[in-house]
C-alpha cells in the first residue's frame, strides 16, 4: 500500500461501503476540525460515534460520547483518529480488537507502525487525510471552494438528499 | 477517466473543474448570474457561514461559474486550489492582505509591470507594508534584502515588458532559506509555457485579462495555492495560524491543510476587501482557457518570426526577445519555457521617443492600447503611456526607456503582422 498516494477508487470504496464511523478525540468545540468533520459526515448519512474519555456520556452534535472504542456496543466500520501520531498505536490496537474495518488517521497524522499492524490484521488504512475533504473532493462539492479535486468527469454529478446544495458519491464514477 | 492516468495539459484546459450541470445537464458551464444562493434550511445556512460545509452563499465570496474557473486554473498550474478575483491587481492585494501585518516587508523584483511597481511602492505603503526592491536577474540581490521582517518574495516568471526570464530556482532557494513563500506572477508565460510550482513557487498570481482569457474581453485575476508552504510550521502568518475571530476561533491553516492559503484569501481577503469577479467574466475567461494551449503556441510561433524580422530592420536598434538565440536570456528561456518565450517583447527605435510616437500612430492592423495577450496584435510605447507615471530611472530599470516599443503579437497571419510593421516603419 502506497500511503503517500491513495487511488480515488480506494478512498471512494471506503466511503461508500461503510456507515458507522467512530471519531476518536472528538471535540465539543465548534472551532475544532473534529467537530465539523462530524457535522459534515452526519449530513452525508454517516452514523457518527464520538469517542473522548474527557467528555464521556455527554453528547456532541446530539450523538452520545463514549469513553473508549471498547464501550461502543454496536459494530464500528471506520475509526477516524483525531489524536497525535504518538497516540495512534494504542487506538489502532483497540480498533483491531473491536473488529473495525478501516483505521483512518486525520490530516497531519501518520503512524506507519500502526498502519502495518492494522494491515496485517486485515484492516484498510488511510493516513494524513480528512474524510470530509475526501468526500467533498470525490463528490465534486469541494470544487465550489476552488479546490483542485483532481477529478475529471463528463457525467452529471449525483445530487445528495436533503437539499439543493448537497452532492453524493456514486459507487463508480 | 481511469485512476492511474494523469490527464494531459490540453485535456485539463478543457475539462478540469467542469462536470455537466448537476440539475439541468448543461454541458457548458452555465453563467450563474445571481448574487445569492438559497439555503436548504437554517442549519445549512449556519454550517456554510461557519465553513463547516462546502457550498455557495453570496457571489462576493464564491459563485459556481467562478469555481469552475478556479479549479481549472489550479489544475493547470498543478496547485491545490485557486481563487479568481476581479483583476490581477486585486489578486495581488488579496495575497498580501493575507500574508502581511502592518510593519511587515516583502521583496519584489524591480523589473515588474509598472502597475505592480505603483501598487507595491505606493498603495501598499498606506497599509504600512514595505516593499524592498531587488534585481530579478540577480538572486543575490534578493538574499541581501532579507531582514527579520521579510514575509514574502515576489517575481514575474517572464517580466513585463523587459523580456527577462527569471531564474525561478535560484530565487526560490533564497525564499526557502528565508522561510518565506515565493510568489510568482505567471501572467506572461501562462502554465502552458512554464509551471512555476515545479521551480519552487508557493503562490502563483495571474492577470486572467491577458493570455488565459486571451480575447481582450474581460478583466480578471487569480491566486493559485501550490500547497507547498508550511504555514503552521512557520507561525509568522497570523491570518493562517491564529484563531480567527470571525469564524469562532477556527485556525484556517490547521483546518484546511495544503489549500489553507487559498481558503484564507477567499474567506478573509476577498470577503472583506470585496474584489469579486463577475460570473460573466469568469465564463468568458473560462471559454478562453479551453484553447490556451493552441493559442499560446501560435502566439509564440508568430512572435519569434516578428522578432527575427525586426532584428534585421535598419531602423531598429535592438530587439529584446528571449526567444532569439543571441538574446542574453535565451538560455533561461530554453530552460524554463522551451515551447516559446511568450509573445510580448520590446524593441528599440533608432529614432527614439519621437519615432516611438510615430510608429504607434502609423500602424493599421496593430491596436495602440494598454493591454497584452489578446488575439489581436497590440502595440504600445510604454514611456508615453503605461510607464509614464514612473521616474526616468525607474522606467529605465523596468526596461521602458524613451526609445522602447512593446508588442504583444496576436494570432493573425504572421505575414500580415509583419507587413503592418513594415508600412508603419516606412512612414516614421
Amino acid at each position: 500500500m502506497d500511503h503517500d498516494n491513495y487511488s480515488d477508487a480506494y478512498i471512494r470504496d471506503i466511503l461508500v461501503r461503510h456507515r458507522a464511523i467512530a471519531t476518536v478525540g472528538a471535540s465539543p468545540k465548534p472551532s475544532r476540525p473534529s467537530y465539523f468533520v462530524m457535522k459534515y459526515l452526519l449530513t452525508k448519512g454517516f452514523d457518527v460515534i464520538p469517542v473522548n474519555p474527557g467528555h464521556a456520556s455527554s453528547t456532541i452534535l446530539d450523538q452520545h460520547v463514549f469513553a473508549t472504542l471498547g464501550d461502543i456496543a454496536k459494530p464500528v466500520d471506520i475509526v477516524d483518529i483525531f489524536r497525535n501520531a504518538s497516540a495512534v498505536l494504542a487506538v489502532t490496537h483497540e480498533a483491531i480488537r473491536i473488529g473495525a474495518k478501516v483505521v483512518w488517521m486525520q490530516l497531519g497524522v501518520r503512524n506507519d507502525e500502526a498502519a502495518r499492524l492494522a494491515e496485517i490484521a486485515g484492516l484498510k488504512v488511510v493516513m494524513n487525510r480528512c474524510p470530509k475533504i475526501e468526500y467533498g473532493r470525490l463528490s465534486g462539492e469541494i470544487g465550489w471552494a476552488g479546490v483542485n479535486s483532481r477529478m475529471l468527469s463528463s457525467k452529471r454529478p449525483l445530487l445528495g438528499s436533503g437539499g439543493g446544495q448537497q452532492r453524493a458519491l456514486r459507487k463508480e464514477d | 477517466m481511469s485512476e492511474e492516468r494523469k490527464p494531459g495539459f490540453n485535456t485539463l484546459a478543457i475539462h478540469a473543474g467542469a462536470q455537466p450541470d448537476a440539475s439541468t445537464g448543461a454541458r457548458v458551464t452555465p453563467i450563474y448570474q445571481t448574487t445569492s444562493f438559497v439555503f436548504d434550511d437554517v442549519d445549512h445556512a449556519a454550517a456554510l457561514f461557519n465553513l463547516e460545509t462546502f457550498g455557495n452563499i453570496y457571489s462576493r465570496i464564491m459563485n459556481p461559474t467562478q469555481a469552475v474557473l478556479e479549479e481549472r486554473l489550479a489544475a493547470l498550474e498543478g496547485g491545490t486550489a485557486a481563487l479568481a478575483v476581479a483583476s490581477g491587481h486585486a489578486a495581488q492585494a488579496v495575497v498580501f492582505h493575507t500574508l502581511l501585518e502592518p510593519g511587515d516587508e516583502f521583496i519584489a523584483a524591480r523589473q515588474l509591470y509598472g502597475g505592480s511597481v505603483n501598487q507595491f511602492g505606493q498603495a501598499f505603503a498606506k497599509f504600512d507594508w514595505t516593499v524592498k526592491w531587488a534585481d530579478t536577474t540577480d538572486a543575490e540581490s534578493f538574499r541581501a534584502a532579507v531582514t527579520p521582517k521579510t514575509r514574502a518574495i515576489f517575481v514575474e516568471s517572464v517580466a513585463n515588458p523587459g523580456g527577462i526570464i527569471t531564474d525561478l530556482e535560484a530565487i526560490s532557494a533564497v525564499a526557502r532559506e528565508a522561510r518565506v513563500p515565493l510568489i510568482v506572477d505567471n501572467t506572461l508565460a501562462t502554465p502552458y509555457l512554464t509551471k512555476p510550482k515545479e521551480y519552487g513557487a508557493d503562490i502563483i498570481v495571474h492577470s486572467l485579462t491577458k493570455f488565459l482569457g486571451g480575447h481582450g474581453n474581460s478583466i480578471g485575476g487569480a491566486i493559485v495555492d501550490c500547497g507547498t508552504f508550511d504555514w503552521m510550521g512557520s507561525g509568522r502568518y497570523p491570518s493562517l495560524t491564529a484563531p480567527c475571530p470571525s469564524y469562532h476561533g477556527m485556525i484556517l491553516g490547521e483546518t484546511f491543510g495544503n489549500f489553507a492559503f487559498a481558503i484564507a484569501c477567499r474567506v478573509l481577503g476577498l470577503r472583506d476587501l470585496g474584489p469579486a469577479i463577475s460570473p460573466m467574466n469568469a465564463f468568458l475567461i473560462l471559454t478562453g482557457v479551453e484553447t490556451l494551449p493552441l493559442r499560446m503556441q501560435r502566439h509564440c510561433d508568430n512572435a519569434v518570426q516578428v522578432a527575427e524580422w525586426l532584428s534585421g530592420h535598419d531602423q531598429i536598434a535592438w530587439v529584446n526577445y528571449a526567444g532569439l538565440p543571441e538574446n542574453e536570456f535565451y538560455g533561461l528561456a530554453q530552460r524554463y519555457c522551451p515551447a516559446g518565450a511568450g509573445s510580448v517583447f520590446t524593441f528599440g527605435l533608432k529614432g527614439g521617443y519621437e519615432a516611438g510616437i510615430a510608429l504607434v500612430s502609423n500602424v493599421q492592423l496593430f491596436s495602440h492600447l494598454a493591454n497584452i495577450g489578446d488575439t489581436r496584435s497590440l502595440i504600445i510605447h510604454p514611456a508615453s503611456t503605461t510607464h509614464r507615471q514612473l521616474a526616468d530611472d525607474q522606467r529605465e530599470r523596468a526596461g521602458a526607456g524613451a526609445d522602447v516599443v512593446r508588442l504583444s503579437i496576436g494570432l493573425e497571419d504572421v505575414d500580415d503582422i509583419i507587413a503592418d510593421l513594415d508600412q508603419a516603419l516606412a512612414a516614421v
